[in-house]
Formats: C-alpha cells, sequence, structure tokens
C-alpha cells in the first residue's frame, strides 16, 4: 500500500492505495464519492468519466496512484456552491435526458468537458463529444437536445 | 487484476533504470493495457508509468520535421499539429472517444503495434523515425508483425519523428463500436514519392501497399488506383468483415484518401 494525495472537488485528500486500485475505486471506495459509476468492466461505457486537470477521462482506466497530485473533479463536484444544479444538470432534467439514470454522471461529466471546449457546438459535434459515453435508455436524442440547451442554443421541439 | 508496484519517474533514465530491474512493464496511457491487465492478459510485478516524464511531452518543429514526444496525448496531438500536419491530427483526433485521447499516446499505440490501431498507418506513410532511450528506428524497419516492433525488452519510445509531407491523407472505415479501424488507409506525398500504409487490414499488421505509391507517384489522383487490386490472401477475415470486404476497403480507401489530400 501506498499514501496518496489529490484535490477532489477543490478538497485536499488523501488515502492509501495498492499499485492496481483505479482511480474509480479510490473514489467510490476510500472516498465514497459513489455518484461516479462502473457501468462495464471494458473500458468503453463511460459512466465513470470524471476530470483530471479540466480534461474528461474514464477513471476506470487510470490507475489512482498515477492521478496523485491530480485535480479531480466528479459529478459531486458540478452542482453550484448553493446547492442548486448547475446548468448542465438542470439542462438533463428539463430535457428528460435520463431515464434509469445510471449513465447520467458520465454524460455530465464528459458534457461539462465538452462545453468548455468548445460552447456552442453543432448537434453533430456533440453526437461526435459523447461517442465515450454510453445510453442504454434513451437513445441519445434527449441527451444531445440537454447538452445543447446547456450552450444556451435553441433547440427546435419535436 | 493481480497486484503489482507502481512507480512513476520523472526522467528517462529513471524510467529505463526501472524497466531493466526484474519483471517490469511500462505504461504509458493505459487505454489498451489497463483494459488488457483487466481481463488478467497482461501483468507484471512493476508498473513503469511514462507520464510523469516532462521530457516526453510535447510537440515541436525540429530536424526532419515533427518532433512528437512519446507521452503526448491524441488529444493534444490534433490540437498542435491542426495547421501544420492535419491529416496527422485527423488521425489523432478520430481515436476512440474524447476520454482516450485525453489519456492515450502516440508513444503507448506505437509500442503496442495494434494491428487495427490508426497510428501505426500514420507513422509508416509519413516515414517517421521511432527514437528510444537508445537509438532511431526507421518506421519501415520498426513495424514487424501483429503486435511486434523492433523495440527491445525495457527499450522505451521518446519521442517520434514525422516528417511532413506536401499532401496527405487519412481514412479510416471505423469499426463503430470499437472505432479501431476495420480498414484505415494513410496516403502521404512527397517530393521524392508516395507512401501509402494501410491497417486494419493485414494479419500481419500496418503495411505498404508499394503497388500504389509506384502508380501514384507516377500520377497523383484516384483514376492512377483503379487497375490494381489488392490479393485477399492475407487479409483478416472476421464477423465484422471478410478478407475480400477489406481487400476492396484498402483500394476504395486509397482513393478516397488521394482524393481527400
Amino acid at each position: 500500500m501506498t499514501k496518496l494525495s489529490m484535490t477532489v472537488n477543490g478538497k485536499a485528500v488523501s488515502g492509501e492505495v495498492e499499485g492496481r486500485t483505479l482511480l474509480v475505486q479510490f473514489l467510490r471506495e476510500t472516498l465514497h464519492l459513489t455518484g461516479t459509476h462502473v457501468g462495464c468492466d471494458t473500458s468503453q461505457c463511460g459512466a465513470c468519466t470524471v476530470h483530471i486537470d479540466g480534461k474528461a477521462v474514464k477513471s476506470c482506466s487510470i490507475f489512482a496512484a498515477d492521478a496523485a497530485g491530480a485535480n479531480v473533479t466528479t459529478i459531486e463536484g458540478m452542482a453550484n456552491a448553493d446547492g442548486s444544479l448547475s446548468v448542465i444538470q438542470q439542462a438533463f432534467q428539463d430535457c428528460h435526458g435520463l431515464q434509469c439514470g445510471f449513465c447520467t454522471p458520465g454524460m455530465v461529466m464528459t458534457s461539462a468537458a465538452l462545453l468548455a471546449d468548445n460552447p456552442h457546438p453543432t448537434e453533430a459535434e456533440v453526437r461526435h463529444g459523447l461517442e465515450g459515453n454510453i445510453c442504454r435508455c434513451t437513445g441519445y436524442h434527449n441527451i444531445v437536445k440537454a447538452v445543447l440547451t446547456a450552450s444556451g442554443q435553441t433547440v427546435a421541439a419535436e | 487484476m493481480q497486484n503489482f508496484d507502481f512507480v512513476k519517474p520523472a526522467t528517462i533514465a529513471e524510467a529505463v533504470k526501472a524497466l531493466n530491474s526484474g519483471d517490469a512493464q511500462a505504461l504509458s496511457g493505459g487505454q489498451t493495457l489497463i483494459a488488457t491487465m483487466k481481463q488478467g492478459l497482461a501483468g507484471a510485478e512493476t508498473l513503469v508509468s511514462l507520464t510523469g516524464i516532462a521530457e516526453m511531452k510535447g510537440v515541436c518543429q525540429g530536424d526532419g520535421g515533427l518532433h512528437i514526444g512519446a507521452a503526448t496525448s491524441h488529444a493534444t496531438v490534433a490540437r498542435e499539429v491542426a495547421t501544420t500536419y492535419p491529416a496527422l491530427a485527423k488521425l489523432a483526433g478520430g481515436i476512440g472517444d474524447p476520454q482516450v485521447r485525453n489519456r492515450g499516446t502516440v508513444g503507448g499505440s506505437l509500442a503496442n503495434n495494434d494491428p487495427a490501431a490508426c497510428y501505426p498507418s500514420g507513422a509508416l506513410a509519413s516515414g517517421a523515425t521511432i527514437v528510444t532511450d537508445r537509438r532511431e528506428i526507421a518506421a519501415d524497419d520498426y513495424f514487424q508483425g501483429l503486435f511486434a516492433t523492433a523495440l527491445d525488452e525495457g527499450e522505451i519510445i521518446t519521442k517520434v519523428i514525422f516528417p511532413i509531407p506536401e499532401k496527405a491523407a487519412y481514412v479510416k472505415f471505423e469499426q463503430p463500436a470499437s472505432r479501431f479501424a476495420l480498414t484505415g488507409v494513410f496516403v502521404a506525398k512527397f517530393a521524392g514519392g508516395v507512401r501509402v500504409a494501410v491497417t486494419g487490414a493485414s494479419n500481419d499488421g500496418v503495411f505498404r501497399w508499394t503497388e500504389a505509391e509506384k502508380a501514384l507517384s507516377a500520377n497523383f489522383s484516384a483514376a492512377a488506383i483503379s487497375g490494381l487490386s489488392v490479393d485477399a490472401g492475407n487479409m483478416i477475415s472476421d464477423l465484422h468483415g471478410t478478407a475480400e470486404y477489406r481487400a476492396n476497403l484498402v483500394k476504395v480507401l486509397t482513393a478516397r484518401a488521394v482524393t481527400a489530400a
């Protein structure tokens, strides 16, 4: 076991990890931040997406030790300071961008990174940008609508 | 997953030392290796992370073309070479998905040499030089078959030098679930001739389609290869596509790449 420190959602944290401990395990099992989900065991679903130094990364595909010293943001760090939902989270709710909600934390994290990079994406850019996140409920249309809405763009009614 | 000691050296010299003491495995972005380790198909007593080595990161222009640090992420390459080498930027920007591109590295991709990875075709078509901790290897000598390269045990890629062609394009026919290349073709036109490198198609991994190179060096147009055919004999055949299908894709995608270049 080795001792490890990083910043998670603005707070300095530390804990003991094995070499093989994945970042998602450290977040969920050591820090009890269970909003970050594990949806697959094959690095494909994106439910575990977090930000490392502002960039979207699958926390199941990086060892915790490799994120030592990094600045990590999880879904628990996304709400506004007063506890209200962030623009992106609110847009997911308003646009019915989730059904079961399992993929939603990852979707929100990837969308936030996408909009930080490209504040006014086209629909095609949103779909391309969400290629690493799998949803098995919604068929993606309302997720894409939520991201476009969060970007301040008017989305035509169906 | 079998446990291991994790070390993260800050210099190439320390990394080489760690890799050459006992059962050690290099880890770059980990976007293939970690998934493989989860399946129990890879492992070592020590994992040596290469992502903390500043001298292995970044892109700059230098002797012979673009010098890209081996631990530079696909996302960074896509952004940094967008104007200097757009075809390479497009290749890097089309690998996997955004999360994979934020972690995966050029050196990791070339060291792994997956037969359906994108970077091997970009490196081979560009006539890149693979720089390691101990020597320089021409791309033509580097790729040696399925997941096989000229790298020795404990040798790490530190940098890749990409000559910049006059014209180039990469066209990938994506396997829609994995976004690996069902077949991908990188065409690069230099003053001295055209190089065509194909990934995703052959049982022996990336290869140069020399007949097309000859035809395109004489006449750089899609029409120049219309009379050629690709032998399906050694092509990959799986549930995604037969050998004949891939052989046809090689020709179709080469023509598209020439038109796009």
